[in-house]
């Protein structure tokens, strides 16, 4: 480094009035030079923009994604992604009529049951209906139907559909959830103890019921082809489009998933901040007073917000839900914010400014609260997920938002006990709510290096 | 590091001292028959003067019997009672000479009138203590009117019983299988004030099982009760409940890892056990779902069109397979149950009602009537629910249903459990979604639900006739009147659609390979084991 | 120090009391009868269980009772579990949530140090990246998934093996221990990884770092005796709220694993509005939360002998 050039002059005291020489460098503001560090860190940036997309398709995605997130479709529940097909419509279903025959010959007494004879379909298979009938079993007091989606054998036969009671009666209608793909139809007789199984190999069609048909084509007619609306990320178990609800869900997640943590850390930091700073009786005051929130049974105070800010019957809570989040969670973030505070406050930085006259306000803001931003920051961004979840929660028992009305946490607690049948309708709204965490620690780690006042002498 | 051996040996005896002693311990005895069991939670009341739930029933009836027990067919055979006279007003039960309770001593009537006393006696505050009101001044006890000692019961000997009975009531035999009725001993019971059936060592069994050793939440173990007069019947040497868990999924895991002998799938469950390829089967599990309506004056459900069309519009048989999803459940179209006997055939048999097909043009004609009597707009229904997973999604089923169907809008209620009891009672909502099970195999135990005296009407449907056509079944023991009466009663609940039938539950489960014998009951102690057998 | 220390322990009573009263209060606020139970029953039989369990007198009757019997110890019989006293509940699954929970915590906290101290290391390399993204994954899915996901992988180890390696459910042996102290750790485990990393990162250009650098300490102790210590603070803060609620709050894992621990009860209680439980809990949960902090305000001085919040205080 070398050294300018300097004279006597250099030293001689500046008159009043006389501005000095500026630094050769603009003056940065802390905020402004956050900022820049914030702007250069790539992965930070990248966040800002995940979240300010995530925001997007919430606010916007429903207009663009304009299916009713509500709109149950019994006919195609929980129905996986699937691309576009065109389906036939079914001709109307003939009133199904119960095949009575003679009553079949009694058994030899101590005779087994046998398997029944010439199990066949009655009727075309359709997704409305699948029509069984077979021939009667001497001895049979009634007869079971199962249905597999795989070859059944040895104990196995499958779901057991219904019953048949009376040996007489020999066929059975079976609509219960029935899906285009292959089916195995076992039939056995009973009386007391069951016989062996007549098995029959079912392939039902993809179809369109001429009902539901209708209401995509008022015009539709038996035999045409007609496309089901898509579904890009399938249904959930009330055949409700899971993308439509993701989009309309994230209004509410997002909103309560980032305001709840704000505002819940901010006052955690502030009573923090000030208990460690004061110290003394006012410490011991609020730590006593975080101790006693942090004791109450969360769930029953819950229930008595809801009562006690009469939310009625169907109304939206979030609001109320919103203040009774922030009222009782505030006392994580005030106990680390006190902890850090302690240690820091008898820090040597501390120690000086205050021997230079820093007032309590100007060393809180500007000395203390800026060091313990990591431990905050952190809080804060594992308060989101907790917030996104405690909303579903509260709403299940009934407080926060309303049915019809998704979020995330509420689909993912749904999809959570199907997860092993139907992955997807767990994985859509636990991904989501995963990237949406995933940018906020990644913005937070950025933000914490950005405002860290030790690593601007660094750069 | 003194700290860190210091928190090592803490932790070893903590878990010592929570009952992690290693090993599994009741493997000695090979070749004994031990059935594994999980149960949803442990059972809240083994005082059989005061049990309400079915996990406490499911013990009781295992490791205790009343005078009669519940048969394999639904049907009521002897128990402690070997033979009795049924009359108008009275029965007379005659007990078995060899009915001995665990230590040895013999049942005798004195037991069961203690019994029937303490579940009456208004100190006890029993819950069940209506079960007993068909005996005389039972009612008057519970009261506290009259005392424990005026009910009408008798033990004129050690092996005699004599009931005097309040009213003639056709269904009485089935009651003394009910838990309600079962013996207590009252030396034993004396001798452990506010304590009898705490605790293992705390409850005298009579039964086919004692009680041997109870971990609260933990694990239960039911042993073979030698001393049992048909201990021969017996083929289990033990019951073990080394489980306690209400997630199904866990217990079907327990169940595929062969921990367990049997267990209960729901809906969620069903695709796995079809690709785990295990061995299903379907019980009718005895229970109605329906919705109840508010039929207050100043309610909108009090207006018989928009009732009759919310029958219209539901579809029970889309219900059942979709919403509901579990094969053997099966669709309902009016208050009595297709299991419940009639007077010789099943009272469904008897008196069949047509299953209501859904019809959108007939329903938005009622619906145009109600608008008009209902001064021209209808507000939004409140539905009120229960926060479960199960009735928040049939709830939102019927909010897409009645919106896109009836444009009719439904505000969803949900509340916890007791909160949701607490409305009921009060009256606040629109329509409720109810479920009943039954206490006994009669009709009765369905009919009277809408009886305007009847707690649980939460409604306040109120029918002169049909209260008429209630009490004239309750005031006989003939079943033909009986059955007539009570059919005419749901006849005249269904024209005025006071109800929104549903379904009736049934149910799917899973039973090990070396499992058999196992029966399932309706009513009473469910699943039964007192006879199963296990394979080696 | 003692003077201090009883002092607080005065102030932890008082704690307490506030806590009962506000529970007892709330709980009488919120609707419900909490011996309605949807029987069929006459109001003879509803007023005979309100005279068996007190509920027949004035709420400040009841008030009077409670705080005599608390004063006493002795918190009642269950509404639910009719048989056995709430006393004996706490006594019978504290124990077994105690060691669940301090396993769980144990694992969490050990986890948590050494996965914040190999990411701050590491700092924006693939481990933290790779760390930080389990991390995500770890506290986005709850910790039932995990759960149930352990089960699933337990039960195909046990069919691979042909006997059982590992139990599925069940409480009793050390190995019942292994899962459910995993799933319920895990959530705390990602927490402490990532404010462990951040007090670690503030640590790390401190001026006693450097001078320690300076002096040429072995990398090894300038973490140990240097770094460390000075960032353990906020996780000793947590460790005593976080001990509380690991072992009372662990209903779901509790309910999967079939742990007959006290979590559960603490959500069946408010459901089921049982007076005698919801209020033997809380008042248990509120003086174990008191005791702990004052564990982590003595222990603070440890740590940190910078802080002095017994002078003070005092």
């Amino acid at each position: 480094m070398s050294l300018p050039a300097l004279s006597p002059g250099d030293f001689a005291p500046l008159s009043r009035g006389e501005v000095a020489r500026g630094p050769s460098r603009p003056s940065l503001s802390y905020w402004r030079d956050a900022w820049l560090r914030l702007r250069r860190n790539r992965q930070a940036l990248a966040s800002l923009a995940v979240i300010a997309l995530l925001l997007l398709a919430t606010l916007l995605g429903p207009l663009a994604w304009r299916v009713d997130p509500g709109q149950t479709a019994m006919a195609r529940t929980s129905e996986r992604p699937r691309g576009w097909a065109a389906l036939t419509v079914l001709a109307p279903l003939a009133p199904y009529q119960e095949v009575v025959v003679e009553p079949p010959p009694a058994a030899p007494a101590g005779a087994p049951l046998r398997a029944p004879e010439g199990l066949r379909l009655l009727g075309p298979a359709t997704v409305e209906a699948v029509r069984l009938r077979w021939e009667p079993v001497p001895g049979a007091k009634g007869y079971l139907v199962y249905r597999s989606t795989s070859r059944p054998g040895g104990d196995y036969l499958g779901l057991p559909l219904g019953e048949v009671e009376g040996g007489n009666l020999v066929s059975f209608e079976d609509a219960f959830n029935l899906e285009p793909a292959t089916w195995w139809y076992s039939v056995v007789a009973k009386d007391g103890a069951e016989g062996p199984p007549a098995t029959l190999r079912v392939a039902v069609p993809a179809g369109i019921p001429l009902v539901e048909a209708r209401t995509l084509d008022p015009a539709a007619r038996p035999g045409d082809a007609v496309a089901r609306p898509w579904r890009p990320l399938g249904t959930d178990a009330l055949g409700r489009d899971i993308l439509a609800r993701l989009l309309s869900g994230g209004r509410i997640s997002l909103f309560i998933g980032f305001t709840a943590p704000l505002l819940s850390i901010l006052i955690g930091v502030l009573i923090g901040g000030v208990a460690g700073y004061f110290g003394g009786r006012l410490d011991q005051w609020l730590m006593r007073i975080t101790d006693f929130v942090m004791a109450l049974p969360f769930l029953l105070f819950m229930i008595l917000f809801r009562v006690a800010l009469g939310v009625g019957p169907g109304e939206s809570g979030v609001g109320p839900m919103l203040v009774a989040m922030i009222l009782l969670s505030w006392t994580g973030a005030a106990r680390l914010t006190r902890g850090q505070v302690l240690q820091l406050r008898e820090a040597e930085f501390v120690q000086a400014a205050r021997l230079l006259g820093a007032r309590p306000r100007y060393l809180l803001l500007r000395h203390l609260l800026p060091n313990t931003l990591g431990v905050i920051l952190v809080s804060l961004t594992f308060a989101i997920p907790s917030a996104i979840f405690t909303e579903a929660f509260l709403s299940f028992i009934g407080m926060g938002v309303v049915p019809p009305t998704a979020s995330w946490g509420s689909m993912c607690n749904d999809g959570i006990k199907t997860f092993l049948v139907y992955p997807h309708e767990f994985i859509a709204p636990a991904a989501i709510i995963s990237v949406t965490v995933l940018a906020f620690n990644l913005l937070g780690d950025g933000l914490r290096d950005a405002l860290d006042p030790r690593l601007r002498s660094v750069e | 590091m003194r700290s860190r051996i210091l928190t090592a040996a803490l932790a070893a005896s903590l878990l010592a001292s929570a009952g992690c002693t290693g090993g599994e311990g009741a493997r000695a005895d090979a070749g004994a028959k031990v059935l594994r069991l999980a149960m949803t939670e442990e059972p809240p009341q083994l005082d059989s003067t005061r049990a309400t739930d079915s996990v406490s029933i499911f013990v009781l009836g295992h490791v205790m019997e009343g005078l009669t027990r519940y048969g394999p067919e639904g049907d009521i055979v002897p128990g402690v009672a070997e033979r009795w006279e049924l009359g108008e007003r009275r029965a007379v039960f005659h007990l078995r000479a060899d009915a001995r309770w665990e230590d040895g001593r013999p049942v005798t009537a004195r037991d069961f009138v203690f019994a029937w006393r303490t579940a009456v006696d208004p100190k006890t505050a029993s819950e069940y203590a209506f079960i007993l009101y068909p005996v005389k001044n039972a009612e008057a006890v519970n009261g506290g009117r009259l005392p424990p000692s005026a009910l009408g019961v008798r033990a004129p000997d050690d092996r005699t019983l004599e009931v005097e009975l309040e009213r003639p009531t056709g269904y009485f035999l089935g009651l003394t299988a009910f838990a309600t009725y079962l013996p207590v001993r009252e030396d034993f019971y004396r001798a452990r004030p506010g304590r009898y059936a705490a605790d293992a060592g705390d409850l005298l069994s009579n039964g086919p099982f004692r009680l041997t050793r109870w971990v609260h939440a933990a694990s239960l173990t039911l042993e073979r009760n030698p001393r049992y007069w048909d201990a021969a019947a017996v083929q289990l040497d033990r019951i073990e409940v080394p489980y306690f868990t209400s997630d199904p999924a866990t217990r079907y895991n327990l169940f595929k890892d062969g921990k367990i002998d049997l267990t209960g799938l729901d809906k969620d469950l069903l695709g796995r056990a079809q690709a785990d390829r295990f061995r299903m089967r379907s019980f009718t599990a005895g229970s109605i779902f329906y919705a109840e309506y508010n039929h207050r004056p100043d309610r909108p459900t009090s207006n018989l069109h928009l009732r009759k069309a919310l029958r219209l519009v539901f579809d029970p048989v889309e219900y059942v397979s979709k919403v509901i999803g579990i094969p053997g459940t099966r669709p309902l179209y009016a208050l009595i149950p297709s299991w419940v006997p009639g007077v010789e055939r099943p009272f469904r048999k008897e008196h069949p009602v047509p299953p209501v097909r859904p019809d959108l043009d007939a329903a938005r004609r009622e619906l145009e009537l109600a608008r008009r009597e209902l001064g021209g707009r209808i507000p939004p229904l409140v539905w009120l629910t229960q926060d479960d997973p199960f009735t928040a999604r049939e709830a939102e089923y019927f909010q897409y249903l009645l919106s896109s169907r009836l444009g009719l809008a439904l505000k969803i209620d949900k509340q916890t459990f007791k909160q949701r009891l607490a409305k009921m009672s009060a009256g606040d909502f629109d329509v409720v979604a109810s479920g009943w099970g039954p206490d006994y195999a009669d009709a009765m135990t369905f009919a009277d639900l809408f009886a305007s005296w009847n707690e649980n009407n939460h409604g306040k449907w109120h029918d002169d006739r049909y209260d008429a056509l209630i009490r004239e079944a309750q005031a006989t023991a003939e079943p033909r009147v009986r059955i007539e009466a009570m059919a005419e009663a749901e006849r005249i609940l269904l024209d005025a659609a006071a109800l929104l039938p549903k379904s009736e539950a049934g149910s799917i489960y899973l039973v090990s390979p070396r499992l058999s014998g196992v029966v399932r009951h309706v009513v009473g102690p469910d699943p039964d084991y007192t006879r199963a057998r296990l394979l080696d | 120090m003692l003077a201090y220390t009883l002092k607080r322990l005065l102030a932890g009573l008082v704690t307490v009391f506030f806590i009962a009263t506000a529970t007892f209060a709330a709980m009488h606020a919120v609707p419900g009868d909490p011996l309605m139970s949807g029987k069929a029953r006459s109001a003879e039989i509803r007023r005979n269980l309100r005279v068996r369990y007190g509920l027949d007198k004035p709420v400040l009757v009841q008030y009077g009772v409670f705080l005599g019997n608390m004063a006493k110890g002795d918190f009642g019989i269950s509404f639910t579990q009719q048989n056995r006293s709430v006393n004996d509940i706490i006594r019978e699954h504290f124990k077994v949530s105690a060691v669940l929970g301090l396993v769980a915590l144990a694992f969490a906290t050990a986890g948590g140090i050494l996965l914040g101290a190999v990411t701050a290391r590491f700092r924006g390399r693939l481990a933290d990246r790779s760390i930080l993204f389990l991390v995500v994954l770890g506290i986005s899915v709850p910790s039932f998934v995990f759960a149930a996901l352990g089960q699933q992988v337990v039960l195909a180890l046990n069919r691979w093996a042909g006997t059982t390696v590992l139990p599925v459910a069940g409480w009793g042996t050390v190995r019942h221990l292994l899962l459910p102290a995993l799933a319920l750790g895990l959530g705390t485990l990602a927490f402490l990884t990532r404010l462990m990393r951040s007090s670690l990162l503030e640590v790390v250009h401190q001026d006693w770092v450097r001078t320690a650098r300076a002096k040429g300490l072995p990398p090894w102790r300038i973490f140990w005796s240097h770094q460390l210590r000075n960032a353990i603070l906020p996780v000793v803060t947590l460790l005593g709220p976080a001990l509380a609620a690991i072992t009372t709050g662990g209903f779901v894992v509790e309910s999967v694993f079939a742990i007959p621990g006290l979590g559960r009860y603490f959500v069946q209680a408010v459901q089921q509005l049982d007076y005698t439980v919801i209020m033997g809990l809380t008042v248990f949960y509120g003086a174990f939360l008191a005791f702990m902090v004052i564990v982590v305000d003595i222990l603070y001085g440890f740590v940190d002998p910078r802080i002095r919040v017994a002078k003070e205080a005092a």
